[in-house]
C-alpha cells in the first residue's frame, strides 16, 4: 500500500454549522505532516472523514489510494488516534490492547511488542479508569501501532503530557517518519509541532489556509529583515530611518530592520559611528510565522461575511 | 530525497468475521461488571425457584379436620395425574363381548340448593369399559354429555366427538381383545361408528356398566387485581334401559360403587350429593359426582409444573437486559464506538459480532440456571407434598433450552435498542417494558385473562409461551388463562413473536448504525 492520505474537497455541515469547506491537502511518507489550526477548524472532523466514521457531504478521503471504509485490516494499514478518553475504565489497558489485536488477527505478543514501544509495561494490568491523561494518550500510542501501519493519523497526541512526555512523543513521531511512515498530526498550538513536523497543513474555517514545508514557512515569514543588537538604540533608529529602513523595536537591546540589505546597514552605522555589537538576518519562530497567516486568514473571511451580509 | 515506502513485518492475515467474534468475546469477558451480571441473572432464577418452592405452603381441610395435605391424586395409565371419581354401575365381563344401552334422560341438581340445574358442559353419563375398579385404571367410556353430544372417551385424555346430541340415544362398546369400540344410534337399528380405541394390557376379565358424573360448578369472576371463584359440587341422575349384554357376564345382578371417593365422602365436606344406582323394570337410574378427566394444572391446584420452577426467568432476564444494552451503550458513552468501527469499517459486520456474542453468552448461562433450577425446586416442591404434572422428555427438554433460547433472544433485542438509543437508561426501560412487564402484568394476576391473553400474543412477552409444559383439554372445563400458566400462543410461535420484534429492532440498528456519524 502506498503510505499516502489524499484528502480532496472534503465538505461537510453539522446543521447551520460549515465544519469542513473544501478541505484539501495530502500527506507523503516519511514525514510528520503537522495539521495545524485554531479551535474549531475542522481537524478532528477532517480526521474522522479520512478513517470512514464520518460521511462527508462532499469530496473524498482515500488511503493508500483507497477509501478507509473498504480496507480489510484497517489497522494494519492505518493507525488512529482521535480520543485518548475512548475507555471502557473498567477494562485494563492490556485488555483494550487486545481485543483490537484480536479484532486485526493479531495475537497478545504484539501487545506485549507496542507495550514496550510506549512504554507503558508497568501499568499495562491495571484498569484504564486510574490512568493519568498522560498514560492515556501513551495506551493510545500503542493502540495505533498495533497493526504496525504505514500511515498514522493522530489528533493532539501531547495534549495533557508533561514536558517530558512532549519530549518522548516528539522523538518519537520523528523515529517513525524516519522509518518511512506518513504521520499526520493534529494541534491548535503551532508551537507543539516545532522540531517536529517537516510539512505543516495549516487550516482555518474548514479549508486548507497553508501547506508548506516547515523551512520553506520560515524562510517566507523572516522575509528580509535584519535583526541588530545595539545600545545606542535611539541613535540607530534615526540614521536607519534617514537612510530609507523602516525600523521596530523588539527588544531592550533590539531593533527589526526591513528596507535595507545586511551590508547597507552595518554601512550607515559605520559612516554615523553607531555602536553595535551583531547585524544578522532575522529569523521567524513557527509560532510567528503561523501568526501572520492565520492573522491574513481571519481578515479575508471577515472581508467574505462583509460581502456576504451586503 | 526519494523516502521508500514503510513495510510492515506483520504476516498478513485472513479477514474473517471469526476474528470480529473473537474481539467481541474478549471484549465482553475483560469487564468485570458484565460477568458478574450474567451470574446473577443465573442464580436469581434459580433462587427465586427455591424461594418460591420453599415459601410455599399449602392447607387443606378435610372432613372432621382431617387434612388432605399429602394426598397426591390418582395416576392414569400415560402417568399423568388424574381426576377419576364417579358413580358405577357395574359387572364383570370375561373376554370379549358388548354392552348396549339406552339413555333417555340425563339430569342435573346442584348441591347447594338440591334445585335441578342445567347440566353442566362436560356432565357426562353412559356406558364404560374398565380395567378395574381402582381410581387411575384404564378405561374406555362411551357417554351422553351435557353440552358437547355423544362423546367417546379413553385412559382420560382421549376424547373422540359422536354425531348424536338428541335423546334417548342408544349407546354401545364392544370389547375384541385390547380394542374397544363405540358406536351410537337414535333408534337401535341404524348405528354409526363413533370411535375405536386402543387399551393395551386390559386384562381379560374387565368391569363394564353404567356410570354417571359432574364436575363442580365453578365461576370464576376476574376483576382488575383480583379474581375470586365460587366453586359448588353438581349431581348427574341418568336414566338407562334397552340394556343388552353380549359375552360372558359371570355376574348375577348390578353392583354399585363410587369410584374414587374417600371413605366418608369426598373433600368439601357437607352436603355431597346423594350418590347411587336404582334397578327399575327393565331399566337403571344412576346419580353420580366428579369427573373422569385429566387435572389440568392451575392457580388453586396442589400440582407443580416444571416451569414453576422458572418463576424467577424473569428477574434474571432483567439483569440480562441490563447487561446486554450496557454492552453497546457503553461503547457510546465514552466514544469507544469510534475505536470499534475504525478497526472494522463494516459496521453491519461489528453489530452481528455484538449479537453472536451476547446472544450465545446469555444462552449458555440460561441454561446452566434452568438445568440447575427444574431439578432443585422440583425436589423441594415434592418434599413439602406437591405432586409433579409429569411431561414428556422432549417437553421438559423444550422449557429448558426454549428459556435459555429466550433469554438469549432478549439479549440480542436490547443490544439493537441500545444501538438505536445509545443511552443504557432508555433501552433498558423500553425493553422492560416491552418483555417483563406485560409478563408480569399477565401471570401475576393483575389484569384480567382478556387483556391478558392479548399481552402475550402480541408483545415480545408471548416468548414465555416456550415454558408452558401442560397442555389444554378441551374435556376439561377451567380457567386456562395466563395466570394459570396457559399461553395463548403455542410455545413455537410465541418465541416467534419475540424473534420478529427482535429482527425488527436489528433492521433498525444496523440502518441507524450504517447512516450515523460514529
Ligand atoms: N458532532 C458534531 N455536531 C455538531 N457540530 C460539530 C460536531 N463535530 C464538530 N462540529 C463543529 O464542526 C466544527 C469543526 O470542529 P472540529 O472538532 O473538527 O474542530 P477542531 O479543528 O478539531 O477543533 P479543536 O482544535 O478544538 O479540536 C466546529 O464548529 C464544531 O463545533
Ligand atoms: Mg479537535
Amino acid at each position: 500500500m502506498e503510505a499516502t492520505i489524499e484528502v480532496t474537497g472534503l465538505r461537510k455541515r453539522f446543521g447551520p454549522t460549515v465544519a469542513l469547506d473544501g478541505m484539501t491537502f495530502t500527506v507523503t511518507p516519511g514525514k510528520v505532516t503537522g495539521f495545524v489550526g485554531p479551535n474549531g477548524a475542522g481537524k478532528s472532523t477532517t480526521m474522522r472523514a479520512i478513517l470512514g466514521l464520518d460521511s462527508v457531504d462532499a469530496g473524498h478521503a482515500l488511503v493508500g489510494g483507497r477509501p478507509y471504509r473498504t480496507l480489510r485490516h484497517p489497522l494494519r494499514q492505518v493507525g488512529s488516534l482521535l480520543d485518548a478518553g475512548a475507555l471502557q475504565p473498567a477494562r485494563t489497558g492490556r485488555n483494550h490492547l487486545l481485543w483490537l489485536a484480536h479484532s486485526q488477527g493479531l495475537g497478545a505478543r504484539r501487545v506485549d511488542e507496542v507495550v514496550g514501544q510506549v512504554g507503558l509495561a508497568s501499568a499495562i494490568r491495571r484498569r484504564a479508569g486510574s490512568y493519568s491523561l498522560g498514560m492515556r494518550q501513551r495506551l493510545g500510542i500503542a493502540a495505533a501501532l498495533l497493526g504496525d501501519p504505514p500511515v498514522l493519523v493522530l489528533d493532539e497526541p501531547v495534549n495533557g503530557m508533561d514536558p517530558e512526555g512532549i519530549r518522548w512523543m516528539r522523538g518519537f513521531l520523528r523515529s517513525l517518519a524516519a522509518e518511512g511512515r506518513a504521520v499526520l498530526v493534529s494541534s491548535h498550538l503551532m508551537s507543539e509541532l516545532q522540531d517536529t513536523a517537516d510539512h505543516v497543513v495549516i487550516v482555518g474555517r474548514g479549508k486548507v489556509i497553508a501547506d508548506v514545508s516547515v523551512a520553506d514557512l520560515i524562510e517566507s515569514a523572516s522575509g528580509d529583515r535584519i535583526t541588530l543588537l545595539t545600545t545606542a538604540r535611539t541613535q540607530a533608529m534615526t540614521v536607519l530611518a534617514h537612510a530609507g529602513a523602516t525600523v521596530a523595536v523588539t527588544g531592550a537591546d533590539t531593533l527589526t530592520v526591513s528596507g535595507l540589505s545586511g551590508e547597507r546597514v552595518v554601512a550607515v552605522l559605520g559612516e554615523n559611528a553607531v555602536p553595535f555589537s551583531e547585524v544578522s538576518a532575522h529569523r521567524a519562530s513557527l509560532e510567528e510565522a503561523y501568526m501572520e497567516l492565520t492573522r491574513d486568514a481571519v481578515e479575508f473571511h471577515a472581508a467574505v461575511a462583509e460581502e456576504a451580509a451586503r | 530525497m526519494t523516502m521508500t515506502t514503510y513495510r510492515s513485518e506483520a504476516p498478513p492475515a485472513r479477514d474473517g468475521f471469526g476474528q470480529l467474534l473473537r474481539a467481541e468475546w474478549t471484549k465482553f469477558r475483560t469487564v468485570r461488571g458484565w460477568v458478574i451480571g450474567l451470574v446473577a441473572a443465573a442464580l436469581v432464577i434459580v433462587l427465586i425457584g427455591l424461594f418460591g418452592a420453599a415459601a410455599s405452603n399449602f392447607s387443606c381441610a378435610g372432613p372432621e379436620g382431617r387434612s388432605c395435605a399429602a394426598s397426591t391424586p390418582p395416576v392414569g395409565p400415560d402417568g399423568e395425574p388424574v381426576n377419576d371419581r364417579f358413580y358405577l354401575a357395574h359387572q364383570s365381563l370375561s373376554g370379549d363381548g358388548s354392552i348396549t344401552a339406552r339413555l333417555t334422560s340425563l339430569t342435573t341438581v346442584s348441591s347447594s340448593d338440591n334445585q335441578k340445574t342445567e347440566p353442566e358442559p362436560w356432565t357426562k353419563a353412559g356406558i364404560i369399559i374398565k380395567e378395574s375398579t381402582t381410581p387411575g385404571s384404564a378405561y374406555a367410556a362411551l357417554a351422553v354429555t351435557g353440552g358437547h353430544g355423544v362423546r367417546m372417551q379413553h385412559n382420560y385424555t382421549g376424547d373422540i366427538a359422536g354425531t348424536v346430541s338428541t335423546k334417548p340415544s342408544w349407546l354401545r362398546l364392544t370389547r375384541s381383545g385390547d380394542t374397544i369400540t363405540g358406536h351410537e344410534s337414535t333408534d337401535g337399528t341404524d348405528w354409526h361408528l363413533v370411535g375405536t380405541v386402543s387399551l393395551p394390557g386390559l386384562p381379560s376379565t374387565v368391569r363394564a356398566g353404567l356410570f354417571a358424573a359432574s364436575p363442580h360448578h365453578e365461576v370464576i369472576t376476574e376483576s382488575f387485581v383480583s379474581t375470586s371463584a365460587t366453586s359448588y359440587p353438581t349431581l348427574a341422575t341418568a336414566e338407562f334401559d334397552r340394556i343388552d349384554l353380549q359375552g360372558t357376564w359371570p355376574d348375577t345382578g348390578w353392583t354399585g360403587d363410587s369410584i374414587g371417593d374417600r371413605a366418608g365422602g369426598g373433600p368439601g365436606g357437607g352436603a355431597e350429593p346423594p350418590v347411587g344406582f336404582d334397578e327399575t323394570g327393565d331399566g337403571v337410574t344412576v346419580s353420580g359426582a366428579g369427573n373422569i378427566a385429566p387435572i389440568v394444572a392451575g392457580r388453586g391446584g396442589l400440582g407443580k409444573t416444571i416451569e414453576s420452577s422458572l418463576v424467577g426467568a424473569f428477574a434474571g432476564l432483567i439483569a440480562v437486559i441490563v447487561v446486554a444494552a450496557t454492552f453497546m451503550t457503553s461503547e457510546y458513552r465514552r466514544g469507544l464506538i469510534r475505536t470499534s468501527l475504525a478497526a472494522s469499517p463494516r459496521r453491519g459486520r461489528v453489530l452481528a459480532a455484538k449479537a453472536v456474542v451476547i446472544g450465545a453468552v446469555t444462552f449458555v448461562t440460561g441454561l446452566a440456571a434452568a438445568v440447575i433450577a427444574v431439578p432443585l425446586v422440583g425436589a423441594v416442591e415434592r418434599d413439602k407434598g406437591h405432586f409433579m404434572f409429569p411431561v414428556p422428555t422432549a417437553t421438559e427438554v423444550r422449557v429448558v433450552v426454549g428459556t435459555a433460547a429466550l433469554l438469549a433472544v432478549a439479549a440480542v433485542f436490547s443490544l439493537a435498542v441500545g444501538t438505536v438509543l445509545r443511552r443504557s437508561a432508555g433501552a433498558v426501560t423500553v425493553v422492560i417494558v416491552a418483555i417483563v412487564l406485560p409478563y408480569i402484568l399477565a401471570i401475576a394476576s393483575v389484569l384480567p385473562s382478556g387483556p391478558s391473553d392479548w399481552l402475550l400474543r402480541v408483545t415480545p412477552a408471548a416468548a414465555f409461551a416456550v415454558q408452558q409444559s401442560v397442555p389444554e383439554y378441551a374435556q376439561v372445563t377451567a380457567s386456562y388463562a395466563p395466570a394459570d400458566g396457559y399461553f395463548p400462543l403455542t410455545p413455537l410461535a410465541g418465541f416467534a413473536v419475540l424473534c420478529g420484534y427482535t429482527a425488527l429492532a436489528l433492521g433498525v440498528a444496523t440502518f441507524v448504525l450504517r447512516r450515523r456519524d460514529a
